[in-house]
């Protein structure tokens, strides 16, 4: 009797879908996203920050574009020829592409962009994503002026880029912001006010309808754009949600069907409730501690740093810390980077006995003992979760090694202030997310010339490889170079990884079109609503 | 009554310049400045913003030019959102912290003076005790522990209202902040008239209304309602500051457009010329508000009017 009911129950259900299909698929599909941090700027080339970036990739459309798993693939640009020492890239633009005005999107537009990008007037906190374009280093730096920039429209449709050195990423470099093309006539019109609500022209899937600053962007159908007819979501709502709680809430009460991220207290009961709703992929990003080289206790103290590394149980952090997400660091370069060949830790596979001996050994070698312990300190930004990892750690270094160490956290902006100066900083944690797919956005920021090496790692081997390897052209060889850097930075250690990111968010069963990658890059253009399934991943 | 309006507004100047210069090094002392984030500015860069920003100038000519501005009405362009001027910020977001305000402050009169005038008449009995207990409980628990228990009720259980967001204003999505912003001032405002209702009530002039054989409602309501809430009218001010503070949080939690929520994040992003812009116009509004409440409160009781 009762199955009876639920039968014709479920029989009139798949009635009423089979009727509702058809409606359902010409209805206006709405992407509501949640977006984190509010958007500042709309400028492609001052754009800053992972939410700026999320709303620029449905605006605009540089000269490449991102597939699903964020490799580049045509984008204005349909197809490309370079040279064989690599320095020379020519694109051939795409006549049918248009601005959401109807206006042409030509090669001197990408000129004009390009060199605004690296004119240090324009402010640009990326323009050195830039730097691999013949003189731009120089435009930069004041010494050249941006007409000077290697790129030439040979006419409308075709664009020459020359560069210092062979770059293999220069073709995900594309696809930044600070390679994103300017409207010309509303550049000449507004000046650098161009990208307001009712002035901004863009060349993407989509174009700007409203933005309501500390509340939501909303973008609709570029209707010129040259891939419209593909593209299924009608309408992208961006929201700003600073908080992780408040976005999961939203997200759990309907209003969203993306959240940026999963509040971390949250995820036993999402795996539990919404498990087909919980999309997770490693992310290319490292979590680790850097070491000021410039004082005591790190200064030409290389067995501390070893031991203080060896003595971190990162499989149990990463299970019992980190709710069984992220990955456990065994090197600096986290998984899924193309074009290079892996270094790890001699000891990563070592038994934890084995590994915790070594580690009380050289803590000895390095004159240290219970009755003279080291003494530490760790800096972090003032967080739960740095504070928690903090707290862990220094009760692993007193455990095994008898470390003392203080916690002691700042504001954001005072904590970044104190890295940078490397006057009082001893352990401090930080953070990176590659900027592109190529192991030199990681290498680079630990060479000693570079501005965000706040550990003061000064090695000339290391400088010399990755030297080496931005002349190197054969890809293979390169790998190679990139690894010997990688071993040498795990050699003298001015670091402690201590696990690499997974992206994590919340996203309806319904939404497909989207992969899981490791840049975490989606444009709502590939995305759609399937209302007849309700499970699994795309 | 001319020269007591000219000679407040007189002394709202040097109240507001204190203000202004406070803010100003109070801001420019906090370590880290608002080009300062993960990733370092290659030099020629920072230069060039500093150059737009004026922070290349010496800071009392800083200090200087900022107020020959502010003079003018010109808060200067923002450091954070870099297309916008603090003037358009605040005018964009001002509606929204308005809106709520005065619907907060509204909710919060309206409930409590009933709810105190109540107290009042049925004084030592439950409903008194009911009332003063629950007010006390809202005057004790701070917002920020109130609005997010609120969306789990309401948002999540029983999904009648939205867990948070503005919608352009849409009356469901004001609910919430709204009565988790008057929360507190309807705790405050029922205790006030509560004290001075069993006040004016022992007072001899109602004794002769009540002589006159005047039924107890209009006694209340046209005799002793108007003493009792001069107190209440004088806590207008602090009132009013108060929900501008409490904004401040509610904005967070519910993610409303308001101003409460710029000098949040422009004091975290050292958006210098934003977080002054809003304390500037923070004391405009409050010393304005004041002066209402004192125009206010002359109208009211014949004596300090003279």
């Amino acid at each position: 009797m009762n199955l009876g009911r639920h039968q014709t129950l479920l029989l009139r259900l798949a009635l009423c879908m089979a009727l509702c299909l058809p409606g359902a698929a010409s209805a206006e599909q709405v992407l509501r996203r949640g977006n984190g941090p509010d958007v500042e700027s709309l400028d492609p080339h001052r754009v800053e920050g992972v939410a700026a970036a999320d709303v620029m990739r449905d605006l605009f459309e540089g000269l490449v574009s991102t597939g699903l798993d964020a490799e580049p693939i045509p984008g204005v640009a349909e197809r490309w020829e370079i040279s064989e020492d690599g320095l020379h890239y020519r694109f051939f633009l795409r006549h049918d592409a248009r601005w959401s005005n109807g206006d042409a999107v030509t090669a001197m537009d990408f000129v004009v962009a390009l060199r605004r990008s690296v004119d240090p007037a324009t402010g640009s906190n990326y323009s050195k994503i830039l730097s691999p374009i013949r003189n731009a280093d120089e435009i930069i730096e004041g010494e050249k002026p941006p007409e000077t920039l290697a790129v030439t429209a040979v006419d409308a449709h075709t664009l020459d880029i020359e560069l210092t050195g062979p770059t293999p990423y220069l073709l995900g470099q594309l696809s930044h912001t600070s390679a994103y093309p300017v409207h010309r006539p509303s550049l000449a019109q507004w000046g650098a006010d161009f990208a307001r609500e009712g002035r901004l022209v863009s060349n993407g899937a989509y174009q700007l309808k409203r933005w309501a600053l500390q509340s939501h962007i909303e973008l609709v159908r570029n209707p010129h754009y040259w891939n419209n007819d593909k593209t299924r979501i009608d309408r992208v709502i961006f929201y700003t949600i600073e908080d992780l709680n408040a976005e999961y809430q939203r997200y759990r009460a309907g209003e969203i069907d993306w959240t940026t991220g999963v509040p971390i207290t949250q995820l036993p009961q999402i795996k539990q409730r919404m498990p087909d709703d919980l999309r997770m992929h490693p992310y290319m990003g490292v979590y680790y501690y850097g070491m000021n080289l410039n004082r005591p206790p790190f200064k030409d103290n290389p067995k501390l740093r070893l031991a203080l590394n060896m003595a971190i149980d990162r499989p149990l952090i990463a299970e019992r810390i980190l709710g069984d997400i992220d990955q456990a660091a065994d090197g600096w370069m986290p998984p899924g980077v193309q074009n290079h060949h892996y270094a790890r830790f001699a000891w990563a596979d070592w038994p934890r006995e084995q590994r915790l001996a070594k580690a009380r050994q050289l803590y000895a070698e390095a004159g240290y003992s219970a009755a003279r312990p080291a003494r530490v300190e760790i800096l972090y930004n003032t967080s739960d979760d740095h504070k928690k990892l903090a707290t862990v750690v220094s009760a692993m270094w007193k455990q095994w090694l008898g470390v003392e160490t203080v916690l002691r956290n700042q504001e954001w902006k005072v904590y970044l202030q104190s890295r940078r100066l490397q006057q009082d900083t001893e352990v401090f944690r930080a953070g990176w997310i590659g900027d592109y797919n190529d192991p030199n956005t990681f290498m680079e920021i630990l060479h000693s010339q570079h501005g965000m090496n706040d550990v003061g790692y000064d090695s000339e081997v290391y400088d010399r490889l990755l030297h080496e390897a931005s002349q190197e052209s054969n890809l293979e060889r390169r790998a190679w170079l990139m690894q010997a850097a990688e071993a040498q930075l795990l050699e003298d250690l001015p670091i402690i990884p201590l696990y690499f990111y997974n992206s994590k968010r919340l996203v309806r069963p319904t939404l497909k079109g989207w992969r899981g990658n490791v840049m975490d890059q989606h444009r709502s253009q590939t995305m759609y609503f399937d209302p007849t399934t309700t499970g699994g991943a795309p | 009554m001319l020269r007591f309006a000219l000679s407040r507004l007189l002394s709202a100047i040097p109240t507001l310049l204190v203000l202004v210069v406070l803010a100003f090094f109070m801001m420019r002392a906090a370590p880290g400045g608002p080009f300062d984030t993960e990733r370092t500015l290659p030099p020629e860069v920072q230069a060039q913003l500093e150059a737009q920003y004026r922070l290349d100038l010496p800071v009392h000519e800083q200090l200087w030019r900022y107020l020959a501005d502010a003079v003018r009405g010109d808060l200067g362009p923002s450091f954070q959102y870099s297309q916008f001027s603090v003037n358009e910020l605040i005018a964009q977001s001002f509606p929204v912290s308005l809106q709520l305000g005065l619907s907060a402050m509204l909710l919060a009169l309206v409930v409590g003076v009933a709810a105190g005038t109540w107290a009042a008449l049925r004084q030592n009995r439950l409903a008194d005790h009911a009332i003063m207990t629950l007010s006390m409980t809202g005057i004790s628990v701070p917002n920020f522990v109130i609005a997010p228990l609120m969306v789990l009720l309401f948002a999540l259980v029983l999904g009648w209202l939205p867990a948070g967001g503005w919608n352009d204003g849409a009356w469901r999505n004001r609910v919430m902040p709204v009565i988790a912003l008057a929360l507190p001032q309807i705790a405050y405002v029922a205790r006030l008239t509560r004290g001075s209702m069993i006040e004016v009530l022992r007072q001899n002039f109602i004794r002769t209304a009540r002589a006159k054989g005047l039924s107890g409602r209009t006694v209340v309501l046209r005799h002793a309602l108007k003493p009792a809430l001069m107190p209440v009218l004088s806590y207008l001010g602090p009132a009013a500051a108060g929900i501008i503070t409490g904004s401040v949080v509610i904005e967070q939690i519910f993610g409303l457009p308001g101003l409460g929520r710029y000098f949040v994040q422009g004091a975290l992003n050292r958006d210098y010329t934003l977080v002054m812009g809003v304390v500037l116009f923070y004391g405009v509004l409050i010393i304005a508000f004041n002066f209402l409440v004192d125009l206010l409160y002359g109208a009211l009781d014949p004596r300090v009017r003279t």
